[in-house]
């Protein structure tokens, strides 16, 4: 499994089949017996030679499904905390920043509790970046909003992705976020990887009946033939 | 009313807070995020106080204090003295039968936080000691504010252990409860309710600005 710089990649498959398993090992929250991941050159984990670099050695940004904010901090205290190395006024400043970029100005100092989940899902996000990530995790990011709020948030993240350098890789079982947003994808099931390729390839072209089965082309590839 | 025994009562009370609360925090918050073998027994060996008569535990304290065993031994090769009839020895008897006052509230607390906020700070790239500072202690501070009061108001109270451990020596180790007895032994009902008083109300004063506080901070999160 590989994504390049700018490139999205969505993981897709049915509960249970790994895909957030997937995500949590890239982010260096879960150790697996086996494997090697490499991140822009630089090893994060393997297996044969016992590396294993810690998550908050990682630089990944990542937005977990119930996006995890901090509860007791306000909106910009829990983008701060993503920011290191540098004085609290240029951390204010940056933070500041970040939440004005994802259309947050004057909720600054609101608690996650006093946000909408659309304006929290923003907040994740924004704490997600302001890591400067060198890949960005995405967890079912709209998962635990409504309808149109989702649609919404989707159609900034189509945005944003214009300005965004580095790799993503999304979680979603929602084939709609998929043809919207990625540019390749792997369909998984139970913990394997069935097909991995560009969306229209894939889509175009299943590789066996259990691909056709979890993405649910059935009627596609029927009117087809 | 006898000042000296309220003074040194209110003593042993402050010092089991301060030395008792860091110890459960470090255990507490160890029993909440690990699973190991034998932790069921753990537990329990933590909560035996809670059912244990305070005879038994303050037989068992002696026993431990006394000359007869290597720490009671340990004890006055290091301090010239015995544990047992002392201050000192009143004080770790005090936060022995405490533990499981003080941990379990600070375990609950900490079993609380959701994992994801622990993922999400790793992410976030926070050391692991600013994560329990940022994240995970103001989160857990109802908690551990519960923890402080329950022992607290505990220690204002216990009579077995401090009887069997401490005596009742004035000034060193005769708490408000053992003078209450001390007094109603003595027929002198007037200063026994007097103090009965007091300490009844200190509880209560105690336990209703921690449901305060715990209300406060609820909201504030909420």
């Amino acid at each position: 499994m590989s994504v390049g710089a700018g490139e999205i990649l969505a993981l897709v498959g049915p509960s249970g089949s790994g895909k957030t398993t997937t995500l949590r090992t890239i982010a260096g929250l879960y150790r697996p017996a086996g494997g090697r991941i490499v991140c822009n050159g630089s090893v994060w984990f393997d297996s044969e030679s016992g590396i294993w670099i810690p998550a908050r050695q990682r630089q990944v940004g990542m937005v977990l499904q119930s996006y995890a904010l901090f509860p007791h901090l306000t909106a910009i205290e829990n983008v701060m905390e993503s920011l290191s190395g540098m004085p609290a006024d240029a951390r204010r400043a940056e933070a500041a920043a970040l939440l004005s970029r994802m259309h947050l100005d004057g909720l600054d100092d609101r608690r996650p509790a006093l946000l909408s989940g659309g304006q929290q899902q923003r907040v994740a996000v924004a704490r997600a970046l302001a890591r400067r990530p060198e890949l960005l995790l995405l967890d079912e990011p709209f998962s635990a909003v409504d309808r149109v709020t989702r649609r919404r948030l989707r159609a900034e993240l189509v945005e944003l992705r214009r300005e965004l350098p580095m790799p993503v890789v999304l979680v979603t079982h929602d084939l709609d976020d998929v043809v919207r947003l990625a540019d390749r994808m792997c369909v998984m099931h139970e913990g394997r990887i069935l097909q991995a390729g560009t969306v229209q390839d894939v889509m175009a072209q299943p590789a066996s009946a259990t691909v056709v089965e979890l993405l649910d082309l059935v009627d596609d590839m029927e009117l087809r033939t | 009313m006898d000042w000296e025994a309220l003074w040194l009562t209110l003593k042993l009370a402050g010092l089991t807070v301060l030395v008792l609360i860091p110890l459960a925090i470090a255990v507490g918050r160890w029993l909440a995020v690990t699973s190991f073998r034998g932790k069921a027994v753990t537990e329990a060996a933590l909560a035996l106080p809670l059912v244990l008569p305070p005879t038994v535990v303050g037989f068992y304290l002696l026993v431990a204090f006394g000359s007869g065993s290597w720490f009671g031994q340990t004890y006055q090769s290091l301090f010239g003295h015995s544990l047992v009839f002392t201050f000192e020895g009143l004080l770790v008897a005090s936060v022995i039968v405490n533990i499981p006052f003080a941990v379990q509230p600070v375990q609950r607390a900490f079993e609380a936080i959701s994992p994801d906020l622990r993922d999400a700070a790793a992410t976030c790239g926070m050391s692991w000691w600013r994560m329990v500072w940022r994240i995970e202690l103001p989160l857990a501070w109802p908690g551990i504010l519960t923890g402080v009061v329950l022992t607290f108001a505990h220690t204002l109270g216990e009579f077995g252990v401090v009887l069997m451990v401490g005596g009742s020596i004035p000034g060193e180790t005769k708490t408000v409860a053992i003078a209450i007895y001390d007094r109603v032994q003595a027929f002198d009902d007037v200063a026994a309710a007097k103090m009965s008083a007091l300490l009844l109300a200190i509880s209560l004063v105690t336990i209703a600005l921690s449901y305060l506080l715990t209300q406060r901070l609820g909201r504030r999160y909420a």
